[in-house]
């Protein structure tokens, strides 16, 4: 079964003139154990999608249909404070800056143990051990010394390091992972996503990897989900979606990025911008940047359509004897 | 050929001491930030040469030494055979000044946002004196707007009716009005999303061609800095490890630095990759370690990388700050 199943998922955001919608039938699962990145550009509701499973939408956003399902039992329509008891016991958040995400005021002890004993029936005692052997996983060097330290005492990577120890407190079965190192430099992004790869592992917890950067999710993810403008354009095993994109959107993405090992004249550009939430197109919502739109794009959204390995919210795979196009 | 920018030394060090009060008091000395630390290098008419480095090693305060927000501590800048610093501050300055311009990082931050986007275009042009008629500049502004693959009709909207991609070839628009030779890019891209980034490295190179530009690009992107730059320079800590041509930094690093950071990118290719990132992190700035500042994360390092500080050396075509590749170790 399923960890987590996301199902039909709307997100909207009530609003003066209208209402904006945030994610537009997005769904997808995660099995456990499971690394499944989400990836997109600015504004195509990555961290909304996390944001909700967690439940932690800022109003006056809120969940308009679908349905959020951890192990079989449906989350979405919780209150804060049952919500509250499952955040943190069975389902872990990571955010992208760790200076905002640690209370400035507490020791780092004193935020895990706190942690650990809203979840845990642990003693201060118990619950103190286990605050340093978390911190040892995370590779926090003396963690007996540093565990009474404040944030600001910490770097950027080390106070990282912390908050992923924070979201593995009480064992949960999901972690969020919102860009986790996007604030990093390169050289201690590198060091953070083993670290998260790995304890993720011996602990046994799925991750929802959030980020723009595909590098990243090359490396780390086993699945992976493109949003764009609220909708899912395509979903599917990792290699697949970077070797052999399935939606003209993933393919214009992928040959966007500069690479470190060839030289190129000039980059794929996908000419335009995302669209914006109050004006999104009819029909596919990317079939305006697009260079094979057909006629039927302007009118019909897509659903997800199988594709070889992968599954693709675009037209041009409901004939089998189209093929999409390489990016030159 | 001369270099059209030629940096000599350039060192640039800030006073970050406690109040007056507080070392009299507490009996501490003054405490100095060598941001940059003795940084040489040249660029020749028409090339890019790419800054990379982690954050706090340098690289913006070399771009801010580079158009004049500051003054080296030390060292000079040669700029097309003229000693720029010195000129900075004679009236002769202003019309050097409109020979270098500078792009920003955050195109929300770097444009005025109670302004047209007509009236932060024509500033140079009317600061310099270089246009005064108002029909003249009109026109000027909308060359200079298509000439960045924008619309004329754009000049009477404000920067928040723009996308990042959008406004920051504002900002290129407004670093080009004054016809400058030499332009410093400090990270003109790393706000934007990669297929908004591709749109603007590709309108930076058509520019560079069709005007002749000459380009210093600062970035931490290492893809980014391969695909625009003639030349690499690495930093480490305010100083430059490793200066070569691209083919060469990318085709055969031999710094240990510059291994590990190329090392550290993670890959489109690998897919599931396990790897050993390098351990530690970049040392304070204020206490750099002795030696070659490398020294506690080199796997290389020896007693000499403890002890002896590593100058930067010509070696094989390339400029180097290493110990074990001057001995022949690595």
């Amino acid at each position: 079964m399923s960890l987590l199943q996301v199902k039909n998922l709307v997100v909207e955001f009530p609003h003066r003139r209208g209402t904006l919608r945030a994610l537009d039938d997005v769904s997808f699962d995660i099995a456990p154990g499971e690394i499944l990145g989400v990836v997109g550009e600015s504004g195509a509701g990555k961290s909304i999608t996390g944001a909700a499973i967690i439940g932690l939408l800022e109003p006056p956003g809120r969940i308009a249909s679908g349905q959020i399902l951890l192990e079989g039992e449906r989350i979405d329509h919780l209150g804060p404070e049952q919500m509250r008891r499952i955040r943190g016991k069975r389902i872990g958040a990571i955010f992208q800056d760790p200076l905002t995400s640690l209370n400035p005021l507490y020791t780092i002890g004193q935020q895990l143990v706190e942690t650990i004993r809203t979840h845990l029936p642990l003693s201060e005692k118990q619950a103190q051990e286990r605050a340093v052997s978390l911190l040892r996983d995370t590779g926090i060097p003396a963690p007996e010394q540093r565990i009474d330290h404040f944030p600001h005492q910490f770097s950027g990577g080390m106070r990282q390091r912390v908050v992923i120890a924070l979201a593995l407190a009480a064992e949960p079965k999901l972690i969020v992972a919102d860009e986790p190192t996007t604030a990093l430099d390169v050289s201690i992004q590198a060091q953070i996503i083993t670290l998260l790869k790995g304890v993720c592992k011996q602990h046994g917890a799925a991750v929802m990897l959030i980020t723009h950067d595909m590098g990243v999710i090359a490396e780390t993810c086993d699945r992976v989900a493109v949003l764009y403008a609220g909708r899912l354009a395509e979903i599917g095993p990792v290699h697949e979606v970077i070797n052999h994109p399935a939606h003209p959107y993933t393919a214009g993405l992928m040959a966007a990025i500069p690479d470190i090992t060839q030289d190129r004249e000039r980059l794929n550009q996908i000419d335009g911008a995302m669209p914006r939430l109050n004006a999104i197109p009819p029909g596919c919502a990317f079939h305006p940047r697009c260079p094979q739109a057909l006629a039927q794009c302007k009118s019909e959204r897509p659903e997800l359509l199988g594709a070889g390995a992968t599954s693709a919210a675009c037209w041009l795979h409901a004939d089998k004897s189209v093929t999409l196009r390489e990016p030159a | 050929m001369t270099a059209l920018v030629q940096a000599n030394d350039l060192a640039m060090t800030f006073d970050v001491s406690a109040p007056w009060l507080n070392r009299l008091i507490e009996r501490r000395p003054r405490t100095l930030l060598r941001a940059v630390d003795g940084v040489s290098f040249e660029i020749e008419k028409g090339k890019t040469l790419a800054l990379v480095g982690e954050s706090g090693c340098g690289k913006s305060t070399v771009a801010r030494l580079l158009v004049g927000l500051h003054e080296p501590s030390r060292g000079n800048l040669v700029f097309d055979g003229l000693d720029a610093h010195a000129i900075f501050k004679t009236p002769a300055g202003l019309k050097l000044r409109s020979r270098i311009q500078m792009i920003f990082q955050d195109p929300y931050a770097s444009l005025n946002p109670r302004w047209l986007v007509q009236d932060i275009v024509a500033e140079p042009l009317i600061e310099h004196g270089l246009v005064s008629d108002p029909a003249e500049l009109r026109a000027r502004v909308g060359v200079l707007l298509s000439d960045v693959g924008l619309s004329p009709l754009d000049s009477f909207k404000y920067p928040h009716q723009f996308s990042g991609g959008q406004r920051q070839r504002i900002s290129i628009a407004r670093a080009l009005a004054t016809q400058p030779e030499f332009l410093v890019c400090d990270e003109p891209t790393s706000a934007l999303d990669v297929s908004v980034q591709a749109q603007v490295l590709n309108i930076m190179k058509d520019l560079q061609r069709k005007l002749g530009l000459t380009y210093l690009f600062i970035s931490h992107n290492l893809a980014v800095v391969r695909h625009v730059s003639d030349q690499v320079g690495v930093m480490y800590l305010g100083r430059l490890v490793e200066l070569a041509d691209k083919q060469a930094l990318f085709g055969s690093p031999r710094h240990p630095y510059t291994r590990m950071l190329i090392d550290a990118i993670p890959k489109m290719t690998d897919t599931g990759r396990a790897r050993t990132p390098v351990q530690g992190e970049v040392p304070n700035p204020l206490n750099p370690p002795l030696g070659c500042a490398f020294n506690p994360r080199c796997p290389h390092a020896n007693e000499r990388c403890r002890s002896e500080r590593p100058n930067l050396l010509a070696l094989a075509g390339i400029r180097i700050a290493c110990h074990a590749v001057e001995e022949g170790r690595i």
